[in-house]
């Protein structure tokens, strides 16, 4: 098991996709809203090395209650500019598209968290503090410290992608039980 | 007096509904943890047993800190029976959206209901025709709440196939899922329904989700085994166990017409049912 701390550098390079790791430090929360918010006004937080977690938890007060991943596919084409500004990794479920794989190319990593599994990751979570709260509380950028949250490496630095593969492993078994 | 026992009535049913869903959201039916205890038995593949453990870990911290099992909590989706007695009236209704205002408030629930257009929140889970509540005659009052995420829901699809492709129900349901990929958290429920019309096919595939999914016929079997060929796996990531189980619900349709909706379900297919004594 690898384990990883914010802010993040050029360890994240060295990673392969299907590796397991830990994640520790600060991540954000961003889900569509914030996305669109951050370039339009610009990123509220410093973002070199830093971790963005496709997510939209449950917050009561001040504890993470629940804090399982999104759909980041929804981010496909709004994470660009992330990565620009010097984002290393991107958090979430279910996988991204070729242009988000070709932006981590050399710069970062996709880690993917087990979908569902929110109580898991708000045990292992302290909330810091929140941006564009007025967004709602789904779709805020809540900043939250992580301990050695559990994640898999869905796409590497060097353009592997566990998704992508299993997505054509997937298609290649459709077509031979279907289209025969 | 008949206005006291009716005002008793609709406290009873905003109770029972925040009560089911408190226990929906923190909680998984036994045949849901059985059915995701049985996918950790076949499963070989490394990486889908990490995910298929950290979902059994989830789901035993959920119930210990009585915690919200997914963040996306859903939209509230209603079952009720009604005896012949009780009447489906606005105020019924409105109990029952009372049940989610309060559930979204002590659970809590995140609140996900908003305008299609305009993407504003309603705050509390209700509004604007949520929650979705469909009524059937029973003997009983009983409520089921099905609250629905976003993830697996959008995955969904409906066809109206030709009455030839009687054979194809297993292939749409595998392409479904296999456009699905990891969005909808695999390993997926699939509730199916065929025939009917174009909104009963899909009424009939959330229906089907109702069903226990520790049994299934030849029929979903099959189209189960067809779906697991695929070994997209839990989480997209791969492996043996894409869906747990495969649900069917038909009716009756056109000579002409077959309506198929695959309503895609997460492995948090969270479900519960309270008795109101009328």
């Amino acid at each position: 098991m690898i384990h990883l701390t914010t802010p993040l550098g050029d360890e994240v390079l060295e990673l392969r996709a299907g590796d397991a790791v830990t994640l520790s430090g600060t991540v954000y929360t961003a889900r569509d809203e914030a996305h669109l918010r951050m370039m339009e006004d610009g990123i509220p937080f410093d973002p070199q090395g830093a971790a963005v977690y496709h997510c939209g938890p449950v917050i009561k007060g001040e504890r993470v209650v629940a804090a399982g991943p999104t759909t980041s596919a929804r981010m496909n084409d709004l994470s660009g500019f992330l990565l620009d500004a010097g984002v290393r990794a991107l958090i979430g479920k279910g996988g991204m598209g070729p242009a988000v794989r070709e932006g981590l190319g050399g710069r970062g990593v996709y880690l993917a968290f087990t979908g569902g599994c929110a109580a898991l990751a708000a045990a292992r979570m302290r909330l810091v503090g929140v941006y564009y709260e007025d967004l709602g509380m789904a779709e805020a950028v809540w900043q939250i410290e992580l301990d050695r949250l559990p994640l898999i490496v869905g796409i590497d630095a060097s353009g592997g992608d566990l998704f992508a593969d299993v997505g054509q492993k997937a298609k290649i078994h459709f077509e031979q039980r279907f289209n025969k | 007096m008949m206005e006291r026992g009716a005002s008793r009535l609709l406290e009873a049913v905003a109770s029972a509904t925040a009560s089911a869903l408190r226990e929906a959201e923190t909680t998984l039916p036994a045949d849901v943890l059985g059915a995701i205890e049985g996918a950790l038995e076949r499963e070989r593949n490394p990486i889908a047993r990490t995910q298929i453990e950290n979902i059994l870990e989830n789901v035993r911290y959920a119930g210990e800190h009585a915690l919200p099992i997914c963040q996306d909590t859903g939209v509230p989706v209603v079952y009720l029976t009604l005896p012949p007695t009780v009447p489906f009236t606005p105020d019924l209704r409105e109990a029952v959206a009372e049940g989610v205002r309060r559930a979204t408030a002590a659970v809590p629930l995140r609140p996900n209901v908003v305008d299609p257009l305009t993407r504003q929140n309603t705050g509390d889970n209700t509004g604007g025709g949520m929650p979705a509540v469909h009524v059937t005659p029973g003997d009983d009052l009983t409520i089921t709440v099905l609250p629905k995420g976003a993830g697996a829901e959008n995955c969904s699809r409906i066809a109206m196939l030709l009455p030839s492709q009687v054979g194809s129900v297993a292939r749409f349901a595998a392409e479904t899922v296999l456009l699905a990929g990891g969005k909808p958290c695999p390993p997926v429920v699939l509730g199916i329904g065929i025939g009917s019309t174009f909104d009963g096919a899909a009424a009939r595939a959330k229906e089907a989700l109702l069903l226990p999914i520790d049994t299934m016929t030849p029929y979903e079997q099959e189209i189960c085994d067809a779906v697991n060929t695929l070994c997209i796996g839990p989480m997209g990531l791969g492996g043996d166990v894409t869906a747990l189980a495969v649900k069917v619900r038909q009716g009756h349709c056109h000579t002409a017409s077959l309506p198929v909706a695959v309503n895609v379900q997460c492995w948090a297919h969270r479900r519960a049912t309270r008795r109101v004594e009328v």
